[in-house]
């Protein structure tokens, strides 16, 4: 079930991506109304970094495009934020917290220009909210994952975007990590921020996200929590990993999801 | 007089090698660094060939020309071949070092152009090979000269784009995702790379200059932990051993190059060794912090 919105934030029309000329993501077509905070779940190999990645950009399109905010990525760059995995950056950088927080702002910086206060500002304002203020001289390779992930999370909310795409936000941190971060989307939203998460727990989704996307190559399901993140449409995305399905059937049995609407 | 040209020479070479070295380390670049600094001898035979003498200023674009050719062969042949890297660059390398050496030998007749001073260098002859202009008037040593200028080149790209650079090596998919092109200043670093092999090649040798690239920027970077600071110390290290090399060369009568990059990975080796005492007390006074706090 694929539920396109009107007015959406995010476009994708047929969008295929190939490595080698096998394809890793296939047809996909979807749109995200504003203000949702979408998960994207789907197994390992589904293609869930790289449909961000080619939404960002970063991976070439075979076919298909992307639309943000109905215009062309490059026309709306400073609107858009993004996240990537955690790993993907070496810690061991000879870099501060504050250095790489600062780095949100470097596009709005512009060339030959050094950051003003208003930049510094910015940087020291993301820091507090995500709770790392303390830890702003300390050097990266000094942090816990979780705080590793606060930073980036810091440096994504100095661009001050309306869209904001993340991959793996929750990957291996600390429960407390976890709850501050859900905290912040869930902030952004409320101000009409639109949030785009690729997300590996499935017992989490219905908490955490009132949009969800379901891939597996291709587009399983794209639409509002409580009609999409049935079992049928989870067996459908993950096959027959049925022990993590019969678990969740059990999680859903249990009435622990849609719990959002209670909070 | 000579042996303060000499250490001054040294001391550019390092101090070139350093500021770029910082970079391409943390890029986990340092083998491209000695792909590119053998990949130009042909950049260097052929501008040799065309201007009648070593005519510097378009031996130095055709050096940088031929860098970026061989770091795009290296991503060319990495990306639509699916080779792996280190091969990609070994490839590539001895590919276009291997018609350099065709060359040199080809033209070597002719030529004040030979493998000895290609490979090794020679930094003593520095002091005795001026620029004279046509009116007679000496200008001071040619290689002293020629990297004071491509010391001018590296500053005047890196310190404007400091920020960029510092972006594009620490995470280049954020850089591209906010519209920071990732390629356009790796190619310009691997340029700025081409030409200070080219400048030093006379006095250190296309092999030794990759010594003056890589290892006193590792040196500095077992003791910050911050990029500046890294650069900084990573030219301090350089010019130490510029210095050190000179007299060691001088007390043994040896290559003086050699006696330079033989410092330079003493100081390394000295320098790990305090590095990993350092920690290692840091590690103790934490543990006794932790046991005194648990009482």
């Amino acid at each position: 079930m694929i539920q396109q919105v009107e007015n959406p934030v995010l476009e994708v029309h047929d969008l295929t991506v190939s490595y080698d000329k096998k394809p890793v993501l296939w047809g996909i077509d979807l749109s995200v109304p504003k203000g949702a905070i979408a998960g994207i779940v789907g197994p390992n190999g589904a293609g869930k970094s790289t449909l961000i990645k080619s939404i960002m950009g970063l991976t070439a399109l075979s076919s298909g495009y992307v639309k943000i905010f109905d215009q062309e990525l490059n026309e709306v760059r400073q609107r858009v934020s993004y996240v990537p995995q955690r790993e993907s950056v070496d810690w061991d950088f000879p870099a501060s917290v504050f250095d790489v927080v600062l780095m949100g702002r470097y596009s709005k910086i512009g060339l030959f220009k050094r950051p003003r206060k208003a930049d510094t500002e910015a940087a020291l304002f993301a820091l507090k909210q995500v709770g790392m203020d303390k830890f702003k001289d300390r050097q990266i390779s000094q942090l816990s994952g979780g705080q590793q992930q606060r930073v980036f999370l810091a440096r994504a909310l100095t661009q001050q975007a309306d869209i904001y795409f993340m991959d793996e936000p929750f990957a291996g941190v600390d429960a407390a990590t976890e709850k501050a971060i859900i905290q912040i989307l869930k902030k952004l939203s409320e101000d009409g921020k639109t949030v785009i998460v690729v997300h590996h727990d499935l017992q989490s989704v219905s908490t955490y996200f009132d949009w969800v996307i379901m891939l597996n190559l291709r587009l399983v399901a794209s639409g509002p929590t409580d009609q999409i993140f049935t079992s049928e449409l989870l067996e459908e995305t993950y096959g027959g990993k049925l022990t993590l399905l019969s678990e969740v059937g059990e999680l859903m049995k249990k009435g622990q999801y849609p719990s959002r609407d209670k909070q | 007089m000579d042996s303060l040209i000499i250490i001054a020479t040294g001391s550019l070479v390092a101090v070139c090698g350093s500021i770029l070295g910082c970079f391409l380390i943390l890029r986990k670049m340092a083998m491209v660094s000695d792909a590119i600094s053998h990949a130009v001898l042909p950049g260097i035979v052929i501008a040799f060939m065309l201007g009648s003498d070593l005519d510097s200023a378009w031996m130095l674009v055709g050096a940088g020309l031929v860098g970026v050719l061989t770091t795009f062969l290296i991503e060319f042949f990495h990306q639509h071949g699916k080779l792996q890297t280190d091969a990609s660059i070994g490839v590539t390398f001895t590919w276009l070092f291997a018609i350099g050496v065709i060359l040199v030998t080809y033209y070597a007749g002719d030529a004040h152009i030979d493998q000895d001073c290609v490979l090794y260098g020679e930094i003593a002859y520095v002091p005795i090979d001026p620029i004279i202009l046509s009116n007679g008037q000496v200008l001071g040593p040619k290689a002293l000269i020629v990297l004071g200028g491509v010391l001018v080149i590296i500053l005047v790209c890196i310190i404007p784009f400091y920020k960029e650079f510092f972006l594009t090596t620490f995470d280049p998919s954020f850089a591209i995702a906010t519209g920071v092109s990732a390629s356009l200043w790796h190619y310009v670093l691997m340029s700025l790379v081409s030409i200070t092999t080219v400048a030093s090649f006379e006095s250190v040798g296309a092999i030794l200059v990759v010594a003056f690239l890589i290892v006193p920027p590792a040196t500095a970077y077992l003791l910050t932990n911050r990029l500046h600071y890294m650069i900084l110390l990573s030219c301090g290290f350089g010019i130490l051993s510029a210095i050190l090399g000179y007299y060691l060369a001088y007390a043994i009568d040896g290559s003086i190059a050699g006696a330079m990059a033989t410092i330079a990975g003493l100081v390394f080796g000295v320098v790990f060794i305090i590095a990993k005492y350092l920690e290692k007390s840091r590690r103790i006074a934490e543990m006794e912090e932790l046991s005194l706090a648990s009482k």
